[in-house]
């Protein structure tokens, strides 16, 4: 098992290296996304299955979505001809090299599983909701108030800004 | 079951953390910021998760999850916020935003 640990890590370091030394940011955020699902194999083989699953949905899906949308918003210097320069294989090489390791990676790590008796050290997902909704859970409220505040923000800052006049002193 | 040494484990989140630190202090294109301080957050959320396997204990996870809403509220905040300096600045440079006297 140990192994895959050190494959992911590998990749999971490669990859972030290569997000913030890219240029083009879709490209460097992709590798973010890589980056993320090598640490989300790592959170499955730390036995924290339930955390993995949030990261994928959450961090790859969710977060980097927002990213990328906002990214694609901004258009930054985009041309054409660029299209063409990125389907070399220069530009999706590495990439592929990284996603495909990942995934061989993954696949010996659930043929393993099966061979291997369920790991009785497991924290469950059981223990975690136990945990947060009566240890924690003030820290669940402070965190729907954050949020409450987070969902104002955004859609405060969010908003174009209309220039309101009065209208008597408006400029005819 | 996973038998790498914890001090490793600590040790590749650190690094991921430095990567992270590295990236926001090196690049001045806003988003490139912001997406170094998500992979800051990744790693500490890695450390929590390492150490509550560590003593088997669901805390670590708990973090986790809090750590996953505040990461949640700050990129919607930060990105709302570099839309907006994009329209009054039409530039992601973060050394261009360095004035606070009114522009018009």
């Amino acid at each position: 098992m140990d192994m895959f640990f050190y494959i992911a890590a590998l990749v999971a370091i490669i990859s972030t290296v290569m997000a913030i030394s890219g240029r083009n940011a879709i490209h460097s955020l992709l590798y973010l996304i890589l980056s993320l699902l090598a640490i989300s194999v790592i959170f499955y083989l730390l036995n924290a299955p339930f955390i993995a699953a949030l990261e994928v949905i959450i961090y790859a899906g969710a977060i980097m979505v927002l990213f990328i949308f906002v990214t694609m918003m901004l258009n930054i210097g985009l041309e054409r001809e660029a299209e063409k320069k990125w389907l070399e294989p220069r530009m999706w090489i590495v990439p592929t090299i990284l996603a495909a390791v990942l995934l061989v990676n993954l696949i010996f790590a659930l043929k393993n599983v099966q061979t291997i008796p369920p790991d009785k050290e497991a924290i469950l997902p059981k223990q975690v909701g136990i945990s947060l909704f009566t240890t924690y859970l003030l820290g669940v409220e402070i965190a729907a108030i954050l949020l409450m505040a987070g969902v104002i923000g955004a859609y405060h800052l969010g908003s174009q800004k209309k220039k309101v006049k009065h209208r008597f002193l408006e400029i005819k | 079951m996973l038998t790498v040494p914890v001090e490793t484990q600590i040790l590749f989140a650190g690094i991921l953390f430095f990567l992270g630190l590295i990236g926001l202090l090196v690049r001045r294109n806003m988003i490139f910021m912001l997406m170094s301080i998500e992979i800051m957050f990744n790693s500490a959320g890695l450390v929590f998760i390492i150490a509550g396997t560590h003593w088997k204990q669901p805390d670590g996870q708990v973090m986790f999850i809090f750590i996953l809403a505040v990461t949640a509220v700050e990129v919607a905040i930060g990105l709302a916020l570099i839309l907006q300096v994009y329209h009054h600045f039409k530039t992601l440079d973060a050394d261009a935003v360095n004035n606070l006297k009114d522009q018009n």
